[in-house]
């Protein structure tokens, strides 16, 4: 379940770490100072990053970097990751052709 | 809680039009507070094929977009700092049958009375601007100011913009009932036991502001209906225009990353359970559908491989167009609710009217046709 959370919170100034260009998400070549600067921006759930900044939106739909933009969302928070809701999983589980899902049985 | 529970205006629900309407009436001046249940964007702002048009428009709303994309949707991105990947390109409305083309032939029509240019095109016409197309496509309608623009980025964008204003946001806060004080509707109680005041309140709430409304004898006729999109990997760029079809089967755009967008009738999303609305999973049979109805047209992205689906709801109100007022029997109460599907292309309009109507001023489009007590039996 969501907390409540005001966006007025204090999480006090955004202040450069040296290893801000590391890459999290693979996929979307998103870093950390970027995953960083969007929650300073105002994004404090895991579902506002990805629409944010499209970390998690890439071919593993977040499944290899997810733990970790959490962990950073909860430092910047200055919470517990187990507080922390993850994105709302979407299918396929694995990326699939268009004429993959097409190819129902009694549609061809 | 930390700070005052008090505004001058509280905004019930965190989607596009909470967000415009919080960023437009903080400019004139308001103190605008935002309550959402989720995150930002969770509802239809987050499920959103991303549609700028003004083709096929009722003439009741098409002012709203007119205004929005000659006035505002150009300059989005440079005003929020955010870039809303706004693409005037056109849209392509494919036939594949005589009888298609005969839909298509009343669309133009009626477009051209609503003083939106659109026009026919022949199979060669159609394979110049988009040489993707399968042969079997024989024509198409073509309206080029019709575009789309990225709804999350669009969201979000006035939602960090409002918050740079001073907007105050709390989310994680689910309105379950709105009360009067002092004769005048500004009250919003939540589920967690908080409550917030405003000397206005506005219900912005997608398909929930039916249920809310309901607590203050409110009753605005709101159906639930169900949408879903697939979202493709990243492609080599082949085209900026809107695709569509003269059935309705499927519509969609390439977006400014790369990934093709597409949603798609199965012609069952009327009749899904919306008992658990928030429940929005998306179903088994609508992907597969969808990527035939894609297929028929542009056979090449069969290979084009998806990488998520979604699903969402439409706020359908019984004429398909949306509520914009302020309730007079419950001073302080305005609305906006029951965009039907295809609120997002007009949604910064619609904030900025809300603003003006908060403010007392006259709204810079008339939205005299969306009022919330026009729904009246047809004898």
């Amino acid at each position: 379940m969501s907390q409540i959370l005001d966006r007025n919170m204090d999480i006090g100034p955004f202040v450069p770490q040296p290893d801000d260009d590391l890459i999290i998400c693979r996929c979307e070549e998103i870093t950390k100072g970027e995953i960083r600067q969007a929650i300073h921006d105002g994004m404090f759930t895991m579902n506002e990053i990805k629409r944010y900044l499209r970390a998690g939106m890439g071919l593993c739909q977040g499944k290899t970097c997810g733990r970790q933009v959490k962990g950073i969302l909860a430092r910047e928070l200055g919470m517990s990751p187990a507080q922390i809701d993850d994105c709302t999983p979407r299918s396929p589980n694995r990326p699939a052709e268009m004429r993959v899902l097409g190819n129902e049985v009694d549609k061809v | 809680m930390s700070g005052t529970n008090t505004a001058d205006i509280v905004i019930v629900g965190g989607g596009i039009v909470g967000c415009a309407s919080a960023y437009y009436m903080a400019q004139k001046g308001f103190r605008v507070l935002v309550l959402e249940r989720g995150s930002i964007a969770d509802g239809a702002s987050g499920r959103n094929g991303g549609g700028v048009r003004q083709s096929a428009r009722d003439v009741r709303e098409l002012p709203l977009a007119m205004y929005s994309i000659q006035k505002i949707w150009p300059f989005l991105s440079e005003e929020l700092g955010v870039d809303v990947e706004y693409h005037q390109d056109g849209n392509l409305r494919m036939a594949r049958t005589e009888k298609h083309l005969e839909i298509l032939k009343g669309k133009t029509e009626d477009c051209k009375k609503a003083g939106v240019d659109m026009w026919m095109l022949d199979q060669k016409e159609v394979q110049q601007i988009c040489p993707y197309l399968s042969d079997a496509v024989i024509g198409a309608a073509w309206c080029p100011t019709d575009g789309h623009a990225n709804p999350l980025a669009a969201t979000l964008g006035y939602y960090r913009a409002a918050r740079r204003l001073g907007v105050r946001f709390i989310t994680g806060e689910t309105v379950v009932k709105l009360e009067r004080v002092r004769g005048r509707l500004c009250k919003a109680v939540c589920s967690s036991g908080n409550w917030y005041e405003g000397d206005q309140l506005l219900v912005a709430a997608g398909y929930v502001s039916r249920r809310i409304l309901n607590t203050a004898g409110i009753d605005i006729p709101i159906f639930n209906k169900a949408d879903e999109c697939l979202v493709t990997e990243p492609m080599e760029h082949l085209f900026w225009h809107m695709l569509g079809t003269a059935d309705g089967d499927f519509y969609g755009h390439q977006t400014a990353h790369g990934s093709f967008v597409f949603g798609g009738d199965t012609g069952m999303e009327w009749f899904y359970k919306t008992d658990d609305p928030q429940n929005t999973r998306s179903t088994a049979i609508t992907v597969g559908s969808t990527s035939r109805a894609i297929m028929k047209y542009c056979p090449i992205l069969g290979q084009a491989k998806i990488v998520r689906t979604w699903g969402g709801w439409c706020d359908k109100t019984p004429d398909l167009i949306p509520v914009i007022d302020r309730v007079e029997e419950l001073p302080g109460l305005l609305v906006a609710c029951g965009f039907s599907g295809h609120g997002f292309a007009f949604s910064p309009a619609v904030g900025k009217v809300l603003s003006e109507l908060a403010a007392g001023e006259e709204t810079c489009v008339d939205v005299s046709p969306m009022r919330y007590n026009r729904f009246d039996a047809q004898n």
